[in-house]
């Protein structure tokens, strides 16, 4: 599993798709926080985080596939899957590895925007007046977000040879997950059940999170979407060799 | 026993593609594996590798029963698949240190492995290139070379020379004959000179199931016709041959050289003959057969 996981973090740090996404990620959540005026923080006038963790999971929903895509997808068009399958490997360390890497990277590119929270503590008056623990709770909430967000991301690349398929396939069940379930929720012929609904996408339990308060089952619920994706990669792999 | 292939079995929906497949290999052997294309060469050898489920038979390596424990069996095979897919991106130290570390293998004694790989597999001068920028001689090379990272017992090489130039692939020969000293080799390859040249064994495979399982040398001699080559300092009449009960024609191939082609050992007849009638002569030989007329007459379809 460590050698997986280490030869695709090297392959992560000498491809240009590692860079580029992490400076589209820090790139655009400057802009959005600090520069464009419907959303920078200046304009809003208090010392407050929730625009960057509000808008995060939107840039992530892309961004995220695009660092997984290539994860099994390309394993199996260039053939190396075979020659992978052919060392004393299983699929789960195999995939273990590959999402281990993935996450590292996107959490590798979520640190820089710890400067937000500094920049942000001695911007308020008086200095320091910000609230600390909402906003490392926001951060627990988002980290296990990212980790079912590369949960997904795996297993779309598990479903095709083909890394602009895995992307969309990916964008599209984050997305789903992410609001399509609390969105959904608001139809009036849901209505009766519509709390249910809410809670099975990833929005009501990533808000109450970001309240700073770390919630048992809310971090269960992150940690059974990745273990259910995860999962669901492994029988495919399984299901691929079985079916070869 | 090194590899034990028993009643294999593979369908893929109505088609068969490995039917009731059978063989043994002794340890130290070099076994060419033939058959024409689709034949379920490459089937059957992923099947001994564990990469690929059989649908019924045993297949065991050094005694271990593949489907019972595909990781064990793993530590085992070396194996270079057909068209040796490859990380283009990852340079050849790194891809074999990738490759050992899978096996457990890991500081000095990784770093060790690799260099001693590199030199056995003749990569010193493409060392620190990256896999994508090498010709495709010495991608094989890498291939091999990944494929033997741990030091395996048994070999699997799936078309190790398709597509290399003459050079090429009298390197690569050399180089499966050099390693192959203390290892069990089973090499599927198209070129029957490859076969004679480098292997002990030929197992032939037609429409998923064996045809021939023999020594080399005894596929390529020929039972019922016998062909002679005599060749002569200067033209002579050998007329007097044609009306021989036991030669069926009698070919001139150049001026001083005839092919006789009989249904028994006349060559001491023959012998006898010159000296009486004062005919020089400078060579006779029985011809082999050779290995694509065996293999064109047990894999084409009547």
């Amino acid at each position: 599993m460590w050698s997986i996981f280490s030869k695709e973090i090297n392959s992560f740090l000498n491809s240009l798709i590692a860079y580029l996404v992490m400076s589209v990620f820090l790139v655009s959540m400057g802009l959005l926080v600090w520069v464009f005026p419907d959303t920078a923080i200046f304009e809003y006038g208090y010392a407050d985080m929730g625009i960057f963790f509000n808008l995060a999971p939107y840039v992530l929903m892309f961004l995220i596939p695009a660092i997984t895509m290539k994860a099994l997808a390309e394993e199996s068009k260039s053939g190396t899957y075979e020659l992978l399958m052919t060392k004393p490997i299983t699929e789960l360390k195999l995939l273990l590895g590959k999402y281990l890497a993935g996450l590292v990277l996107v959490v590798i590119s979520l640190i820089p925007t710890l400067v937000y929270y500094f920049s942000l503590s001695y911007l308020s008056n008086p200095v320091g007046n910000i609230d600390s623990a909402g906003i490392m709770g926001a951060y627990v909430g988002l980290l296990f977000l990212v980790s079912a967000y590369t949960g997904i991301g795996i297993f779309a690349s598990s479903l095709s040879e083909n890394q602009i398929v895995a992307f969309i396939i990916a964008v599209f069940i984050s997305f789903i997950f992410f609001m399509g379930f609390s969105s959904v929720a608001d139809l009036p012929f849901l209505a009766s059940v519509g709390f249910q609904v809410e809670k099975i996408g990833m929005l009501a339990h990533y808000d109450s999170l970001g309240k700073g308060v770390i919630d048992f089952r809310d971090v269960l619920y992150f940690l059974s979407i990745t273990a259910l994706f995860l999962g669901a990669t492994f029988w495919v792999l399984k299901l691929r060799k079985w079916n070869s | 026993m090194s590899i034990l292939v028993k009643g294999l079995i593979k369908k893929y929906g109505e088609q068969t593609a490995v039917n009731d497949v059978s063989f043994e290999i002794k340890k130290g052997n070099i076994v060419g594996f033939l058959g024409p294309n689709g034949a379920g060469k490459s089937t059957t050898m992923k099947m001994i590798t564990g990469t690929l489920p059989a649908d019924a038979g045993i297949v065991e390596v050094d005694g271990i029963d593949v489907a019972q424990q595909p990781l064990e069996i793993k530590k085992h095979i070396g194996y270079l698949p057909e068209h040796n897919p490859l990380y283009l991106d990852m340079y050849v130290h790194e891809f074999l240190r990738f490759c050992g570390g899978i096996y457990g293998i890991s500081g000095k004694s990784l770093k060790s492995r690799v260099a001693d790989l590199v030199d056995l597999c003749g990569l010193q001068k493409e060392q620190n290139k990256q896999i994508g920028a090498l010709s495709k001689g010495y991608r094989q090379r890498v291939g091999l070379a990944q494929a033997l990272v741990h030091d395996p017992s048994v070999l699997i090489l799936d078309e190790p020379t398709t597509g290399l130039d003459p050079n090429q692939i009298i390197e690569i020969r050399n180089l499966i004959l050099s390693i192959s000293q203390d290892k069990t080799v089973l090499l599927s390859t198209h070129i029957m000179q490859e076969v004679q040249a480098l292997c002990n064994r030929a197992i032939i495979i037609k429409e998923g199931k064996l045809v021939a399982d023999q020594a080399v040398n005894e596929l390529t001699e020929e039972k019922e016709k016998f062909t002679i080559k005599i060749e002569l300092e200067k033209q002579a009449d050998l007329s007097f041959w044609t009306t021989h009960q036991e030669v069926n024609t009698l070919k001139l191939v150049t001026e001083t050289e005839y092919l006789l082609e009989t249904t028994k050992d006349i060559r001491k007849e023959i012998l006898n003959w010159v000296t009486q009638n004062d005919v020089d002569l400078v060579g006779i030989s029985l011809e082999k057969g050779n290995m694509e007329e065996v293999f064109h007459k047990l894999t084409q379809n009547n």
